[in-house]
């Protein structure tokens, strides 16, 4: 993974000393809460319905275990809340009623879907603490919120994805290091997301993107960018237009500043929910591409001074250190095979971790793991203080002391040496990571929702906890498939509702949770099709009916499905109407839809 | 070349023109000024950065000012667009914020002042 450099590590420190300067004036008055705000933002602390949350940066999704191992200590020594608020938070929260709920957790991290980790307990006058902790580690939450170019995610097998054109990691990088506290883009007209792949299959959602990127090479070989520009979720879900079939990969930073420079002049800022680039691309289309282009053309005529020389990408290249793995020798290879096929053969569970949560990689003697965040008792991509150091220790063991966050919200072991998978097994299970659940219905998408967030309209984690509870026997998760079941407390969709093959949306009606579901969305996968936003099955649903929906709609599949086909596909054979028939008969306390 | 943090505008006759947010800076005709005034409606309303950069790109060597709603903490990211002077709103504390302007040893990025970015230092 990547070496950070003395510069980087020292910037880092430099930023937390910032951002210490700031919280001190604040908390003396200095520095007034409105004019703090947006800075302790673009440091990833959030000021949420209880206390503040912190979102840590973790560039596209890499890890190494000293970096688990401090947010592990984050989430012992600073996830705290005094015993008065925890109390005061689960009393209000217990008044909500509707639906049975599990209980405000603490001393927890959370693996988010852009591949970052958020704390939901730490106290605003610790923030610097943490800040200067993290940094020790090079890690820090620099653009994880406000309106800015945020972290910058990639696919979770990056670099070592079978299906790989080319490494997106070093391009990551670099981008990252040229958006990292851009002087002019730290005031856009709303928040920024880049997300970029490699890979033939789409694993980072590209197109919901302000920023797509896709790593193509040309007839000739030469590497380039596919780039789409203007996706996004939110009030108006909107994939991403292609506003370049391919730019030679040196233009990249040249071109994203004439993208950025054109939305921070031309971007709504009017209206907080029309300031996304999406809508600015919606509107002015061909014009807005067209300034660009006008943009680009003068950035170039003016030195194209962001050109990336091949000796800096060689460079920042050489920072992803291979780890040192043994090549295996065919015979090892053989035997080693052999040996899982054995152990298979008398172990079903093993089986099916195998075939679910183990996947190919580059090196044929090498595989990936997902490690299962998805279990019953743990809301989805919590892991408590133990359970971080246990990944990392796992890490460390098995994994030449990689992880990755994944967009699905669980850990993802890179460099797995095939003769180790069984007892990475033992150890997975032990630590209860071991769950074959890996892309079916119970590893879903959850947002922190109404038990934490300010903005939540309605709780996302009671919903996800009765589904998982439902859904507890491994032989019908594997009977229905792979499907992708997203849950958002809100419109803000950072639970990417719009793109699950089955998605749910908290609303609220005059004061009372309520929940939208969608059918049909897609992120952009094989499996999902071309990225779109789901259809909406009529009115909202009651909190406690929709377990009893979303079983409904799984009958159905069921039903119609023919062999082997997937949920998704079932759907688009057999249409919308079918299946929102069979949602709407599951109403038993909200009326009927007609 | 370090911003000039004034605490209080004053009319001095030289020869200035205002450029509202919503103008292009690429139009903007700028024979024979001296001064820019650009302002800031809210310090979070960062189109003011973008045209500073431009008209500093396009040659202008005259002063670029910020005006309207200039917080300390903006300051470094308003030298680095291009801007010369800024107009402190009047709370702030401007000595804070000259030190507040040398935080930092380097940054990654090329900007208005320092055109090419770190690696292309490093290289």
């Amino acid at each position: 993974m990547y070496q950070y450099t003395a510069f980087d590590s020292e910037f880092v420190k430099a930023r937390a000393a910032q951002y210490r300067d700031q919280l001190t004036r604040n908390l003396a008055g200095k520095l007034a809460d409105d004019d703090f705000r947006p800075l302790r933002l673009q440091n990833g602390w959030y000021v949420q319905r209880y206390a503040p949350m912190l979102r840590v940066a973790v560039p596209y999704g890499e890890l190494n275990s000293a970096q688990l191992r401090v947010l592990s200590k984050i989430a012992r020594d600073y996830d705290t809340p005094s015993a008065e608020l925890l109390n005061q938070a689960q009393t209000a929260q217990d008044k909500i009623g509707g639906i049975d709920a599990p209980s405000l957790v603490t001393n927890c991290g959370h693996f988010t879907t852009r591949q970052n980790v958020q704390f939901n307990w730490i106290p605003l006058d610790k923030s610097a603490d943490v800040m200067e902790l993290l940094a020790t580690v090079n890690l820090h939450g620099i653009q994880t919120s406000g309106n800015c170019i945020r972290n910058i995610t990639s696919d979770e097998r990056a670099g070592i994805a079978v299906d790989e054109e080319v490494d997106p990691r070093p391009y990551a990088e670099v981008l990252r290091q040229w958006s990292t506290l851009h002087p002019e883009f730290a005031y856009l007209p709303r928040k920024f997301k880049i997300a970029i792949t490699g890979a033939n299959e789409d694993r980072a959602a590209i197109e919901w993107h302000d920023i797509g990127l896709r790593l193509i090479r040309d007839d000739e070989g030469n590497v380039g960018f596919k780039i789409y520009v203007g996706g996004g979720m939110g009030r108006t879900p909107i994939t991403g237009s292609v506003i370049r079939e391919f730019l030679p990969w040196n233009q990249i930073i040249n071109y994203l500043e004439a993208v950025v420079r054109v939305y921070n002049g031309w971007g709504r800022r009017d209206n907080i929910y029309k300031a996304r680039i999406k809508i600015l691309v919606k509107a002015e289309g061909q014009r807005y591409f067209d300034e660009v282009e006008a943009e680009y053309e003068r950035i170039l005529e003016s030195g194209a001074h962001h050109t990336i020389p091949q000796v800096e990408l060689d460079r920042v290249s050489a920072c992803f250190v291979m780890p040192p793995v043994d090549v295996v020798s065919d015979e090892a290879q053989e035997k080693a095979e052999q040996a899982l096929v054995a152990q298979a053969k008398a172990d079903k569970e093993f089986t099916r971790w195998l075939q679910q949560n183990v996947t190919s990689h580059q090196n044929p003697g090498l595989r990936v793991v997902t490690l299962s965040f998805k279990r019953l008792g743990q809301a989805p991509g919590d892991a408590t203080a133990d359970q971080l150091a246990t990944a990392a220790d796992l890490a460390d063991q098995f994994s030449s002391g990689e992880v990755r966050v994944n967009h699905d919200q669980n850990l993802v072991l890179p460099w797995v040496r095939i003769d180790q998978l069984a007892d990475l097994y033992q150890a997975a299970k032990a630590a209860g990571f071991a769950r074959a659940n890996v892309h079916l219905l119970t590893d879903m998408i959850a947002c922190p929702g109404g038990d934490y967030c300010a903005l939540a309209n309605a709780r996302s984690l009671p919903i996800a906890a009765a589904i998982t509870e439902r859904y507890q026997d491994l032989d019908e998760l594997f009977d229905l498939g792979d499907i992708d079941l997203h849950i958002s407390g809100c419109i803000n969709s950072c639970g990417h509702h719009h793109s699950g093959h089955i998605g749910i949306l908290g609303v609220d009606k005059d004061g009372q949770e309520w929940y939208q579901v969608t059918l049909g969305g897609s992120d952009g996968s094989f499996l999902s099709g071309p990225a779109k936003a789901g259809k909406v099955v009529g009115p909202s649903f009651a909190a406690a009916e929709v377990v009893d929906v979303v079983e409904a709609v799984l009958d159905v599949y069921r039903d119609k499905r023919e062999t082997h086909e997937t949920f998704a596909r079932t759907l688009n054979r057999v249409g919308f109407d079918v299946f929102k028939a069979a949602a709407n008969s599951a109403r038993n306390t909200t009326a009927r839809a007609s | 070349m370090s911003l000039q943090i004034i605490t209080q505008h004053t009319t001095d006759g030289v020869n200035a023109r205002a450029l509202a947010n919503d103008v292009d800076a690429q139009t903007l005709d700028l024979e024979g000024l001296e001064r820019i005034d650009l302002n800031f409606p809210k310090f979070t309303d960062g189109r003011a950065f973008s045209q500073a950069f431009v008209l500093r790109r396009r040659g202008f060597t005259g002063d670029i000012r910020a005006h309207g709603d200039v917080l300390i903490d903006q300051l470094l990211q308003m030298q680095r667009s291009g801007f010369s002077s800024a107009v402190l709103r009047d709370d702030q504390d401007a000595a804070h914020g000259e030190k507040l302007l040398s935080h930092y040893k380097a940054f990654y990025q090329g900007d208005a002042v320092q055109h090419v970015p770190h690696f292309a230092q490093a290289a």
